[in-house]
């Protein structure tokens, strides 16, 4: 196993990080689809780390094995190990609902919910009780607000609605109802393929903001963006991963072929 | 390239054959409009005929002939022994005032049976209007005054112009002689039309003149309600377990093509299973809108699951996931997100589903609700009957009179659907949210 040794290797490079998530021999299954074939990968604390690869290669898959929301499809199963903070997510004693809290999530497309700015934020804090009062409720609100840098064009209308922002703003306001219930870690699930370069390019600012005191993962199609914005890459392929490493690296002297021939658009 | 494109041109799109099948597609679309136009021009047409033929036949239900005959309130009659007491008005012969007041205006009338008839053309139910106005005012007692009193069914019948006078005597229920009557009242100006309140206030009557929808509308009323207190929730709640919580497998499948199957149960068969349940096990009592409500609210379960699950199901799927990655639990984002967003959905479902239970007669003989009522009910318990059953007991009844009052029982069904629709599709405008 050529990559976990160069794996090793590098977790030491990246000694100060730390090790947050560590999946071993991960294997998902949607009822007779073997979607992921024992997929091993660590996280970095305090990173971001991107996966990509061409469509249907089981990224967004992995990510979604992470906070569990592949426990909502039926017929999903998983085996393997996943260790967040050296416990198994999957194991007896972790509460899905509060590993979701701890793992925090923003999606493909935005999608606040159809309640005021304040309420889309506040929804959070208050099914997990993290405000003991109004005043509370609203400094968790505006300090979310303001790390994703929504701040300044939403103070006028807390209370207008979500929907009626544009898709970036809407994107960011999503980060914000994501920072608001205190996540460790945040997964990104092709977070700016709905926007245009200008919101795009706001979004990628505030994940390199972010990634000071959260761990970012991020699914993209974008192989620039993953260029931009991450630490350390892998790359998906057919349900697999073929190639992890820093981000620079990988793109600048992958080991594996089909690695070489994505990152250069020979397919994907 | 210019050259090609327009070789192109000159081969292909102007070449006979496309001009041809061009003119064909045309052709078939304009059929096909002319068809959907057609269509819809029919409905229309057979919707006005349904309408005129209802109202026309139904708006007289809403006046009534009256007429007015100076009546004296003789204190021998009302108050013979003078002392004014309550029960003694109460239970006075008022019908003598009418009949007095009656030989008074045709002297010339003797015999009992010529009398009898005289009688009739006042409604037998004159008196309980008499004996209300001196119950009301005992200072009437030893004045003559002048009243308006409702006329015979008959008499009504004639006026409203239902009964041809020309036709030959034996084939007429109002005869020569009281045409001779009813001539010299309307030649005094006694004979008048006015609103008919008590069409609206009164409970069912075997008079005509006297029967009213309002013992049907409050029946009606309280069925509604325990129809709409069971099938909602159950409804609802149902939906949305099935919807969000229940794990797909042939035991869920199963229901589900059970819960769209019970939605093409003819109605009647609900009544016979309320017959079974609701009275020959647990003894609820009988002809009631309590056991009424619970049948009804058997049929529009499914409906309102059907309707509930597809409003659910119309909620995207974003939505949920948003929540729960959030860490909501599932039970929160279903009733913080899912279900206030398919409200509007829900709620269109249930009106729909309560207007057909309001309109629904089938299930209700089966409980006895097809009883003649003459009260108004009080409460859940009591006897009732509803609205349809109504129509459907006046339909049945034999005088000319009932006709009227079914069409105009009718317009009243028609208005109060009407305006349960109109409320749902108001709720729909004003709860629709885009995403």
């Amino acid at each position: 196993m050529p990559i976990q040794a160069e794996e090793n290797v590098e977790n030491r490079s990246n000694a100060e990080h730390g090790v947050i998530i560590s999946t071993r021999d991960v294997n998902v299954y949607y009822g007779d689809n073997h979607a992921l074939h024992g997929v091993s990968l660590d996280i970095n604390k305090h990173q971001v780390t991107s996966l990509i690869g061409p469509s249907g290669c089981g990224k967004s898959t992995y990510l979604r094995c992470l906070n569990r929301m592949n426990d909502t499809v039926d017929s999903c199963r998983v085996t393997g190990e996943i260790l967040l903070d050296g416990v198994d997510i999957y194991g007896p004693s972790v509460d899905e609902v509060l590993l979701r809290a701890r793992v925090g999530m923003v999606f493909q497309k935005p999608n606040p919910f159809p309640k005021s700015i304040y309420d889309n934020v506040a929804y959070g804090p208050r099914i997990h009780g993290l405000a003991d009062n109004k005043d509370d409720l609203d400094e968790i609100v505006l300090t979310s607000l303001e790390k994703a840098g929504l701040i300044k064009e939403v103070q006028d209308r807390l209370h207008s609605s979500g929907t009626g922002l544009s898709g970036g703003q809407q994107q960011r306001l999503c980060i914000a109802r994501a920072l608001a219930v205190r996540p460790d870690i945040i997964l990104m699930d092709e977070p700016c393929s709905a926007l245009d370069p200008i919101a795009t390019a706001k979004v990628e600012e505030l994940i390199d903001e972010l990634k000071e005191n959260y761990t970012i993962i991020i699914v993209t199609h974008s192989m620039q963006q993953a260029a931009r914005i991450s630490q350390r890459t892998a790359f998906f392929h057919l349900g697999e991963i073929v190639e992890t490493g820093d981000t620079e690296k990988l793109f600048t002297s992958p080991t594996d072929k089909r690695t070489q021939g994505y990152i250069t658009g020979r397919f994907g | 390239m210019t050259d090609q494109a327009q070789k192109a041109v000159g081969n292909g799109w102007q070449s006979e054959k496309y001009i041809k099948n061009l003119a064909k597609r045309k052709r078939s679309e304009r059929r096909f409009r002319l068809t959907g136009l057609l269509a819809i021009l029919t409905a229309l047409t057979l919707l006005a005929i349904l309408l005129f033929s209802i109202v026309s036949k139904g708006y007289s239900a809403f006046v009534q002939t009256t007429i007015t005959l100076d009546i004296t309130f003789t204190e021998s009659v009302i108050d013979p022994n003078g002392k004014m007491d309550p029960a003694e008005l109460r239970t006075a012969n008022y019908a003598k005032l009418v009949q007095d007041a009656l030989r008074e205006k045709f002297p010339d009338v003797k015999g009992r049976r010529d009398l009898r008839k005289l009688f009739s053309l006042v409604s037998n139910d004159a008196d309980s209007a008499l004996r209300e106005m001196v119950e009301n005012d005992p200072d009437l007692i030893g004045k003559t005054v002048s009243v308006d009193l409702i006329a015979g069914d008959d008499v009504d019948m004639l006026n409203k112009g239902y009964i041809d006078r020309d036709a030959v005597e034996d084939d007429r229920r109002v005869k020569d002689q009281e045409l001779v009557w009813l001539d010299k009242l309307e030649a005094d100006g006694d004979i008048k039309m006015r609103f008919n309140s008590g069409f609206f206030t009164n409970g069912d009557s075997r008079e005509p003149e006297k029967a009213g929808i309002a013992g049907a509308m409050v029946g009606s009323f309280y069925t509604i309600i325990v129809t709409m207190l069971i099938s909602f929730p159950i409804g609802v709640m149902t939906a949305i377990y099935l919807e969000e919580f229940a794990t797909k497998n042939k035991l869920t499948d199963l229901i589900e093509v059970n819960i769209n199957n019970l939605a093409a149960v003819p109605s009647i068969v609900f009544g016979l299973l309320g017959l079974a349940i609701f009275l020959n096990f647990a003894h609820l009592p009988r002809s009631a809108p309590v056991v009424g409500g619970l049948t009804l609210a058997l049929m529009t379960l499914p409906t309102i699951i059907i309707a509930a699950r597809a409003a659910i199901r119309a909620v995207p799927d974003s939505i949920r996931q948003a929540a729960l990655g959030l860490g909501a639990s599932k039970q929160q984002a279903a009733f913080h997100h899912i279900l206030p967003l398919s409200m509007p959905g829900i709620l269109t479902g249930t009106i729909i589903g309560l207007s057909q239970a309001l309109g629904e007669t089938a299930p209700l003989l089966m409980i006895g609700m097809v009883a003649f009522i003459a009260d108004i009910p009080g409460g859940f318990t009591d006897p009732a009957t509803v609205m349809p059953v109504q129509i459907f007991l006046w339909a049945d009844s034999p005088e000319r009179a009932f006709v009227e009052k079914t069409s105009g029982a009718i317009m009243v069904l028609l208005g109060f659907l009407i305006i349960l629709n109109a409320f749902a599709v108001v709720l729909r405008k004003k709860f629709e949210r885009r995403w």
